[in-house]
């Protein structure tokens, strides 16, 4: 560096102060632009390097083939199986030919989001999705006005019209019975039903498993305990195949019914820890400062602690929805079809058996629920961002 | 010990089920509800699954329509359920389902101790093993597969009569074990395995979705028997005698060369037998003697058509199976169906 000391040594004639600023050098290569981003990011260490180069090796092996199968290759209008096989098979491609068939998706598209829904009641479907999208986007947006209501409308109002509209039975809507459901319909169903009930039951069961009283704790306790004991694939498969046997003879006990409750129970166990793990972070301070004000418990909980250890726990509580809305894949076993179930129960349609066609399927699959669980994840992010009250 | 105590428990409460549901009269409750409940595979080629529309076709689901047309004269009048292997037996003993038509293999524990009755044989069908002809050119017989490695579905009776066989020809083999169908297929046709093993009919299907099917053959071996029965509630013998007869009616009209497009003809057939099938003969009982109409046999043909047409619409000639009926083939030609005489 230069030297900084500015004082005139000359005489008050001779000025060597600068009058105006020198022109910014470049910065030299290595503290900025590419070669920079570069160097600290993949290249720090000889250990990173070796690492980068395996890195951008297996996605150069890797990510072409998979481009060229997904859509270069990839057969993508055609009303049978002859569009996905080999002229060896009996099909159009040539020989040795492998690629994505996505006509298979085209054919089923509508049987993958509506299950087995008569093609003349599905605005009724597609009616509750888009009541569905118009109530939560405003929710969602921090802000939009009118949240009490709204949120009264979502958790309260829509899923009673939700269900008058997809079960209809009255008001002039014909009756559709829950095993014709299926795909997507249902995944979102079992996923909905599975937050919304679980949420507040998983809050209350979380306080009280750290209630004073011993009753309300003990059952607490059992409670998440039992159902955290024991596997999802369990429980659905009991409701489902030990059930009917103990029920009264003629009583038609809903499958999706059974689901639903299971689903719903398992997911509060699981939330209520989840919450309990909130609750203890909270230091003891704010619990006696409440009780100092002179605020009975439950103004305490909802106004001191609630707050603070929801916000706390918010990846949590996102972690096991995501896990939930994947979890619906489980009611494969008892013979109901979320979206997995069904791309894979038409895997075995004859018309579309073809050497592609489950990686096609599954490959659908997989993009759909990631377009959720990913949403949701982000949302998760864009929530903790916004509640950070920077305690760290 | 806790096992048994849990399993005879089980055990009662499915025999308190089957004396409360056998009494019922199952064609009477099936007329008052107005369609048939029928349980069926949850997917299974050429058996049960769903075309692109989202409704059901496949051989299983074309008796459940032809049951339906029997009592309804409507083969749409019929409601499916799908079912996983365990689940299938309490639900019919429980009355969720009214049949049970899911390549279920009669065995005589399902039939005595399940509170079941078969009414029926509507596919025979065995355990064979596939392999690539091209990689090992010159077998030609199952004896031959000693020390192979062999793909196979976990949890099924297949893996069982797997062992049992290798077992009794004092051979090796080496198991590769997957859960799921997709996984057998995917490893197979990676060559992972010498040789595939399922029932034939699944091999056939199974061949449907290999990169080269025509380098893979199944060997003439059948190590198992697999008679799928039409299930139905034990105690229900009028029931049983309905399921049993539109098997028999569906048999007989291909023996007869009756089908779907003929069938108005064929009633003024002189063939005293085709009329009494068809219910044309005067006074005849036949159809109401079993709870139906007369003209039952007419109304399951035109419903569905004819055993044979059944056959080669799901599993035969026309689709893309292209399953040979072997022994499913009439008994005059060499197979074992057998139309029991209609009079």
């Amino acid at each position: 560096m230069a030297n900084l000391d500015l004082t005139p040594r000359l005489g008050p004639d001779l000025n060597f102060v600068r009058k105006e600023m020198a022109a910014a050098e470049r910065p030299p290569i290595g503290v900025g632009g590419l070669t920079h981003w570069l160097r600290t990011n993949l290249f720090a260490t000889p250990t990173d390097a070796a690492l980068s180069i395996l890195a951008i090796l297996a996605l150069v092996w890797f990510l072409p083939p998979m481009f060229d199968w997904l859509f270069i290759n990839a057969a993508w209008t055609g009303s049978d199986r002859t569009a996905c096989i080999t002229v060896a098979q009996g099909g159009l491609q040539p020989a040795n030919w492998s690629g994505a068939c996505w006509p298979f998706i085209h054919a089923k598209f509508e049987q993958f989001i509506y299950g087995r829904y008569p093609m003349e009641e599905r605005w009724r479907v597609n009616l509750t999705a888009a009541l569905f999208v118009l109530l939560l986007v405003p929710l969602l947006i921090p802000r939009a006005p009118y949240k009490k209501l709204n949120a009264l409308l979502f958790f309260v109002a829509f899923p009673v019209v939700a269900f008058f509209l997809l079960v209809g039975g009255s008001l002039d809507l014909s009756y559709v019975e829950t095993p014709l459901w299926g795909g997507l319909l249902v995944t979102l169903v079992l996923a909905f039903v599975g937050i919304v009930v679980s949420l507040p039951l998983g809050i209350i069961l979380a306080m009280g498993r750290r209630s004073k009283l011993p009753v309300i704790k003990l059952l607490s306790v059992i409670f998440i305990e039992t159902v955290r004991g024991v596997p999802l694939v369990t429980v659905l498969f009991m409701a489902s195949v030990m059930l009917p046997l103990f029920l009264p003879p003629g009583t038609n006990f809903d499958k999706l019914l059974r689901a639903l409750i299971g689903v719903a129970l398992f997911e509060t166990a699981y939330l209520a820890e989840v919450v309990r793990g909130g609750l203890q972070a909270i230091p003891k301070g704010q619990f006696e400062g409440a009780d100092s004000l002179g605020l009975s418990y439950w103004q305490k909980m909802r106004l001191i602690i609630l707050p603070q250890a929801l916000k706390l726990v918010i990846p949590g509580i996102v972690n096991s929805f995501i896990s939930l809305f994947k979890d619906t894949s489980l009611v494969y076993i008892i013979g109901m079809f979320d979206l997995l179930g069904i791309v894979r129960q038409n895997f075995s349609d004859t018309n579309w058996a073809s050497p592609e066609t489950p990686a096609t399927g599954l490959i659908f699959a997989g993009f759909v629920f990631w377009i959720f669980c990913f949403g949701m994840s982000r949302y998760s992010i864009f929530m903790e961002r916004r509640l950070d009250t920077s305690h760290k | 010990m806790k096992k048994s105590v849990f399993k005879s428990v089980l055990g009662v409460a499915a025999l308190a089920w089957t004396a409360t549901v056998a009494n019922a009269g199952t064609l009477d409750d099936v007329k008052a509800k107005g369609f048939l409940q029928c349980g069926v595979n949850t997917s299974l080629a050429g058996f049960s699954a769903p075309n692109d529309k989202g409704e059901w076709s496949g051989f299983d689901v074309d008796y459940c329509r032809a049951v339906a047309a029997a009592v309804f004269g409507d083969a749409t009048k019929v409601k499916f359920t799908p079912l996983n292997a365990k689940e299938r037996f309490t639900a019919l003993q429980s009355g969720e389902i009214d049949l049970l038509v899911r390549n279920t293999t009669y065995t005589i524990s399902r039939d005595t101790a399940l509170g079941l009755d078969f009414a029926g044989i509507n596919y025979y069908d065995g355990q064979g093993f596939m392999i690539n002809a091209k990689k090992l050119s010159g077998i030609n017989s199952a004896l031959q597969l000693s020390g192979a490695s062999i793909c196979v579905q976990s949890g099924t009776t297949t893996e069982l009569n797997l062992a049992d066989y290798f077992k009794t020809n004092k051979m090796e083999y080496n198991p590769v074990v997957f859960e799921k169908l997709e996984e057998v297929n995917a490893a197979y046709d990676a060559g992972r395995c010498d040789a595939y093993t399922s029932d034939q009919s699944q091999l056939y299907a199974v061949r449907l979705s290999l990169a080269n099917p025509d380098d893979h053959v199944v060997l003439p071996e059948i190590i198992s028997k697999e008679p799928f029965g039409l299930g139905v509630r034990q105690g229900d013998s009028q029931w049983a005698d309905v399921v049993r007869w539109t098997h028999f009616a569906m048999l007989n009209a291909e023996e007869f060369g009756i089908t779907q497009a003929n069938v108005e003809e064929m009633k003024n057939s002189a063939n005293p037998e085709i009329k009494r099938l068809l219910g044309s003969e005067a006074d005849t009982k036949i159809g109401t003697d079993l709870g139906l109409t007369n003209d039952w046999v007419v109304r399951i043909i035109k419903g569905v058509g004819n055993y044979g047409e059944v056959f080669e619409r799901n599993l035969g000639a026309s689709s893309p199976l292209k399953i040979a009926r072997g022994l499913n083939a009439q008994w005059t030609k060499g197979g074992l169906q057998y139309g029991v005489p209609v009079r």
